[in-house]
């Protein structure tokens, strides 16, 4: 009893002497999280030893926590540095990780400070997926998704959207996409369209993205009708653009964007933009506005 | 029949005696406490990770039982001199020798099928409390009856090394007969490697050799079916009988040449 007793108490000290030293010394952070030991895919296969899939699981967590890290550290130089390398692993290790092609194919073409914006590596992952599993429609319509909404490339997409709708259980929305993406090039109702057929995807963290873009596609279209009403306001040569001067002119309030950040207002060429503190910031490349 | 089972009691008492079921107190909280954690961690895939975990720790768990309990099953006997006792009973030696492989086969099998209750009971308890919305992400159900097909090659396996542990340890230390299974065990899942050998070596010599050995060597990657039952793939129930009998087989020729070789050990 007593010898239980001195090993409690001992431990009790050890755990306390710990927490004084971390006070008192505090450690450099040896950034164990951006050092990734194996870079082989095929070197992991063979190390995993059978065990590929739970090994193909680290690497997904890995790539959560990396993502998240960075998306919360805004101070960081080389952000998501390491988020292709990650998932490319858990997807060499586990070629049937499904999620993990999407995730790549959502968040790594997403354009600084949400992602890296890299469309080319979001690309590569897919076409990886498509290779362990040719009948997926849903990495043909991302790589798609991909050419349409990162790379400005509607032919391509187009061509992708075909691709997708000609696999088993495709849904029949896709080859009427691919002939807009043709037609109409890069408008905002096909994006609308494509990001509302995300919203009922099966992941939390898919409709969420969806739900970002759908306000930032409508805060394009508020920019569009404030920087209208202000080229129909007269002012004087040399008068800069104010929201006072506006309010003048009708404008109850300084407009807010979706996410409840007031708009800003370029004084010289009276350009609306959302706040850098929005979170809707920063709105994809212009499209034109046709409806 | 009679003296195989007593043995084969005996060593399923003595691996309880030896606390080896611990180990399933150790696996209940690792995947109680990981369905907790992984849910905050994993971005919606905590039911694909509960499978692969349950399925990779039945597995080694299995696989460290059946190494260092496999290695001492004879070599004990010996060193405690007991085997002059044992074999001076109406007991033969191809009888002792299946007596102690069917003990430690039965150890595992109990292992085995708590360590399964045990993943159905979690995976259960996650799909009742999911609501529907959650569940449509799930490629799979929660407790899906194919991840048995899974378990029942993880158990052919863990036979497998059991019965290569055995055959080494009717002859080497125990020591030295950890270092060869554990070999084979790692040989074993590369095997798929030497068998397309010829594709990466110009030396038809060296593509025969290599082709030699993916036979005689234990083929154990075939028995993994883990990635496929977790992502609802199909696994032919032909495959899961071909690799079934493939493996029964090969523990019939380790048996036998164990039986073989310690029928000649001389224990004088």
């Amino acid at each position: 009893m007593i010898r239980s007793l001195a090993a409690a108490v001992c431990l009790i000290l050890a755990v306390t002497l710990q927490v004084w030293r971390d006070r008192a010394f505090p450690r450099a952070d040896p950034g164990t999280q951006q050092l990734l030991y194996v870079r082989s895919p095929e070197a992991l296969k063979r190390i995993a030893l059978g065990f590929d899939a739970l090994a193909a699981d680290l690497y997904w967590i890995r790539a959560i926590q990396q993502y998240g890290g960075d998306r919360l550290d805004a101070g960081k130089a080389r952000r998501y540095e390491l988020l292709y390398p990650l998932l490319d692993l858990a997807t060499a290790l586990d070629p049937y990780f499904n999620i993990a092609y999407r995730f790549g194919a959502i968040f790594l073409s997403e354009a600084p400070p949400g992602g890296p914006g890299r469309p080319e590596h979001a690309v590569a992952l897919l076409r990886k997926g498509i290779a362990a599993q040719p009948g997926k429609w849903q990495y043909y319509h991302d790589i798609a998704f991909v050419h349409y909404w990162s790379l400005r490339d509607p032919v391509a997409a187009a061509a992708w959207f075909r691709r997708a709708a000609a696999q088993p259980g495709a849904p029949n929305w896709l080859l009427p996409v691919a002939a807009a993406m043709l037609t109409q090039g890069s408008d905002r109702t096909s994006s609308r369209f494509l990001w509302q057929q995300m919203l009922s995807a099966d992941q939390e963290w898919m409709r969420r993205r969806a739900e970002h873009a759908l306000m930032q596609l409508d805060t394009l279209d508020q920019i569009d009708q404030l920087e209208a009403f202000i080229a129909s306001v007269p002012r004087r040569p040399g008068e800069p653009y104010t929201w006072f001067s506006l309010a003048r002119a009708g404008l109850r309030r300084v407009p807010e964007d979706p996410s409840g950040t007031p708009y800003e207002l370029d004084p010289a060429t009276g350009r609306v933009t959302v706040s850098r503190s929005s979170l809707l910031f920063p709105l994809p490349e212009p499209m034109d506005a046709k409806r | 029949m009679r003296a195989v089972s007593h043995i084969a009691v005996n060593v399923f008492r003595e691996s309880v005696r030896d606390r080896v079921p611990y180990n399933l107190v150790l696996f209940a909280v690792l995947l109680i406490g990981s369905s907790y954690l992984l849910a905050q961690l994993t971005a919606g895939q905590d039911v694909k990770i509960i499978k692969d975990l349950g399925l990779a720790a039945t597995s080694v768990f299995g696989l460290f039982i059946a190494v260092f309990i496999g290695i001492g099953l004879v070599s004990k006997e010996v060193e405690r001199r007991s085997i002059y006792s044992l074999l001076s009973k109406p007991i033969s030696r191809p009888q002792f020798i299946t007596g102690k492989y069917a003990g430690l086969v039965l150890t595992l099998a109990v292992n085995v099928g708590v360590m399964t209750l045990a993943m159905y009971a979690v995976l259960g308890y996650m799909t009742w409390i999911e609501s529907a919305e959650f569940k449509a992400s799930w490629e799979t159900p929660g407790a899906d009856p194919a991840l048995l097909k899974a378990m029942l090659l993880i158990f052919v396996e863990l036979m497998l090394v059991t019965a290569i542990a055995l055959f080494f340890s009717t002859f080497s230390s125990p020591i030295l007969s950890a270092a060869m299974t554990f070999g084979l065990y790692v040989a074993g899942n590369f095997n798929a490697d030497l068998r397309n050998f010829e594709q990466v070596v110009d030396s038809r010599a060296a593509a025969w050799l290599a082709r030699g050995l993916y036979h005689v060597l234990p083929d154990l990657s075939s028995f993994d079916i883990k990635t496929q039952v977790v992502h609802g793939l199909p696994v032919s129930a032909g495959y899961v009988a071909g690799s079934v009998a493939y493996g029964a087989l090969y523990i019939a020729a380790l048996l036998l040449a164990a039986t073989v070789i310690f029928s000649r050990r001389d224990f004088k």
